[in-house]
């Protein structure tokens, strides 16, 4: 499968050339740029591990593609996203997100259905990789 | 205008028993000094041949606060002068003969907090079938920031929503199930799983399917649900359905929503027909139970469409956003429904902003402060195709849910590929405007070059390319010299 969470994932993997123009378009709305890590792509795993801070105060997006650089380097088999957070008032939230970095193989999730009284089911989803492996060693790099 | 007829009276002459012009009861008063806490509303009038317009807008005043035909003695018996509300302005309307704007205000304790039953009851409630009045439409209100906090607003809002399904920086995309009628809940569900897995993040009840003899709520949900959890697995996203929970009953309609809890629902939808009073019902039971609340605006265009008589949609979307709904459904400009686009961005700004800015073009009359209450996500659904995306983007940015039901359902390569060619086409837009493309005059070119390394996107242009639904737009803006055109 393909994990198609975050804005650009129907479209063929970016490259660093069109990652940084994103950077640059993030940059020039004034939101900050973080880049973030995982193992654990379950929808529902909200806290990806940061690879430091979000970047506040970039001149351009060269030092975030730096950055990205590093994390790829030290992260190899893992996830990684690009987040913008603005800090608008009313918005003070995520306002792009996008995945920048996949493991080879995806192996995805499985859908465990726990019956129910009156024909309910309970569902959940279930990552094939993260049950198989534990942590860091779950995609083969 | 015949000045003298509308000077006000001494008290004692006043309160004779008998029959007194509107605009000499008080309901007409062109010095009034607006207060920042006073309701606003802008009325089109249009007075029956012979009728002073300012008479006119005095009886709109006076049948939408305290007035009745004659005089009474028993408002001597209260502080009448608060209670009555202003007409203060007449406008002309641009272009029209016989139809002028008039502004009226309303004092803040002549309405209950939390209770747009009661607001409308108010300004709406009498004054739409007064015979002096040929035509009368309510085009706008100011809800002064002391009334909007006595709301609670919509129980999610776009931030909140956006942080629960993990979905930043693109228009989400949707798509209501078709046919609409007649489909059992096992083939219902299949439709929603291949629409989800395709590429979608919602689909959608139409308004009209809720417990027929063909498929009862019960076996729809279930389905549904099977549909969304097995295309969150295959695709490793989560995907809602509006499951609609419309009933001849608010309990029925609890009971209902409750199952979709249950059933580990992240939305359920409900159409406008159920009333003011069930939708701030329901609507708190969304904000107690973690639930995005999608609003189907079914029956409005019997009052919004026309120009000369009725309630603008600009006002019923002021209302919801009031009431508390997250998911609005304001209008395509491109698609096959009524819309003007400059019309409907307005109604999108009165979902969207924490401030609302004047805008006459966009008709929008007062600044419109919202006091923190949640945004709401418009809607765009109803004849729109993969092929509009570089329109659809320019016309409402990212903060929307763009549905396309038959340009997914009826793609050539099936319901998949159609998913799979709207989430393409989007992606690449947003990909290219981001870059500082201009989108508006290369978006057919961006679309072809997204379709080079995606078949069913080539097969959705092919099919859909040209389609347009180029009608005149009966709502138009009064303030720009011709009609805009998508």
């Amino acid at each position: 499968m393909r994990l198609t969470q975050g804005a650009f994932s129907f479209l063929p993997d970016l490259t660093d050339t069109q990652i940084a123009a994103q950077i640059e378009y993030c940059l020039r709305k004034q939101w900050a740029v973080a880049i973030e890590f995982t193992d654990d792509p379950h929808p529902r795993n909200t806290y990806w591990s940061m690879w430091g801070h979000p970047m506040f105060d970039l001149a351009d997006a060269a030092g975030a593609m730096q950055a990205l650089r590093e994390c790829r380097e030290a992260q190899p088999g893992h996830y990684i996203r690009i987040n913008a957070f603005d800090s608008t008032p009313g918005w003070e939230s995520v306002r792009l997100s996008f995945i920048v970095g996949r493991p080879a193989v995806e192996p995805g999730f499985r859908l465990v259905r726990r019956e129910g009284p009156g024909r309910t089911l309970h569902y959940t989803l279930e990552s094939y990789a993260v049950g198989r492996q534990p942590e860091g060693e779950r995609y083969a790099t | 205008m015949g000045a003298n007829e509308h000077v006000a009276i001494d008290a004692k002459k006043r309160y004779q028993a008998g029959v007194l012009k509107y605009a000499q009861m008080g309901y007409w008063d062109p010095d009034y000094e607006v207060k920042d806490t006073d309701v606003l509303a802008v009325f089109r009038i249009t007075p029956q041949e012979g009728v002073d317009p300012i008479e006119a807008a005095a009886a709109v005043a006076g049948e939408s606060s305290t007035a009745t035909w004659t005089v009474v003695w028993t408002d001597r018996l209260t502080a009448c002068d608060k209670y009555r509300a202003k007409a203060y302005r007449i406008d002309p309307v641009p272009g029209q003969a016989g139809q002028y704007f008039c502004q009226v205000a309303y004092d803040l304790d002549l309405f209950e907090e939390g209770s747009i039953a009661n607001l409308t009851a108010s300004i709406i409630g009498n004054v739409f079938s007064f015979k002096p009045l040929l035509a009368c439409r309510l085009e706008d209100m100011r809800l002064p920031v002391a009334y909007v906090k006595t709301f609670r607003g919509p129980p999610t809002g776009i931030v909140v929503e956006r942080e629960r399904l993990d979905k930043f920086g693109r228009p989400l995309l949707g798509a209501t199930m078709k046919p609409k009628l007649g489909l059992s809940g096992k083939n219902y569900g299949r439709v929603v799983y291949e629409a989800l897995t395709g590429g979608l993040d919602f689909t959608k009840d139409d308004e009209n399917i809720n417990s027929q003899n063909f498929m009862h709520w019960r076996d729809r949900f279930l389905y549904c649900m099977e549909g969304v959890n097995q295309a969150a697995a295959q695709t490793g996203e989560i995907k809602g359905h509006y499951l609609n929970i419309t009933a001849g009953t608010m309990e029925e309609m609890v009971k209902r929503a409750e199952f979709a809890r249950d059933l580990g629902s992240c939305i359920v939808m409900v159409d406008l027909i159920v009333g003011w009073t069930a939708i701030q019902s329901i609507s708190h039971w969304c904000r107690e139970n973690d639930m995005i609340l999608h609003m189907h605006r079914a029956g409005h265009g019997t009052y919004t469409r026309q120009k000369n008589h009725g309630v603008s949609f600009r006002v019923i979307a002021k209302w919801l956003r009031l009431a508390g709904v997250d998911h609005l459904h304001a209008g395509t400009a491109v698609g096959k429904l009524e819309g003007d686009p400059m019309t409907v961005q307005g109604f999108y700004n009165v979902c969207r902003d924490t401030v609302t800015r004047q805008d006459l073009p966009r008709g929008l009359f007062f600044d419109q402060d919202w006091a923190g209450i949640k945004r709401v996500m418009p809607v765009a659904s109803g004849g729109i195709h993969a092929g509009q995306m570089h329109q659809l983007l320019d016309l409402f940015g990212d903060e929307v849910v763009l549905q396309f039901g038959g340009g997914t359902i009826g793609h050539p390569m099936g319901i998949q590929a159609g998913a799979q060619a709207n989430r393409v086409a989007l992606e690449a837009m947003v990909l290219a405007r981001n870059e500082g493309r201009d989108i508006v005059n290369e978006g057919p070119d961006i679309l072809k070059a997204a379709a080079e390394h995606c078949r069913p996107l080539r097969a959705a242009l092919d099919t859909w390319g040209e389609v347009t639904f180029d009608y005149t737009s009966t709502d138009t803006s009064d303030f720009v010299a011709t009609p805009t055109a998508a």
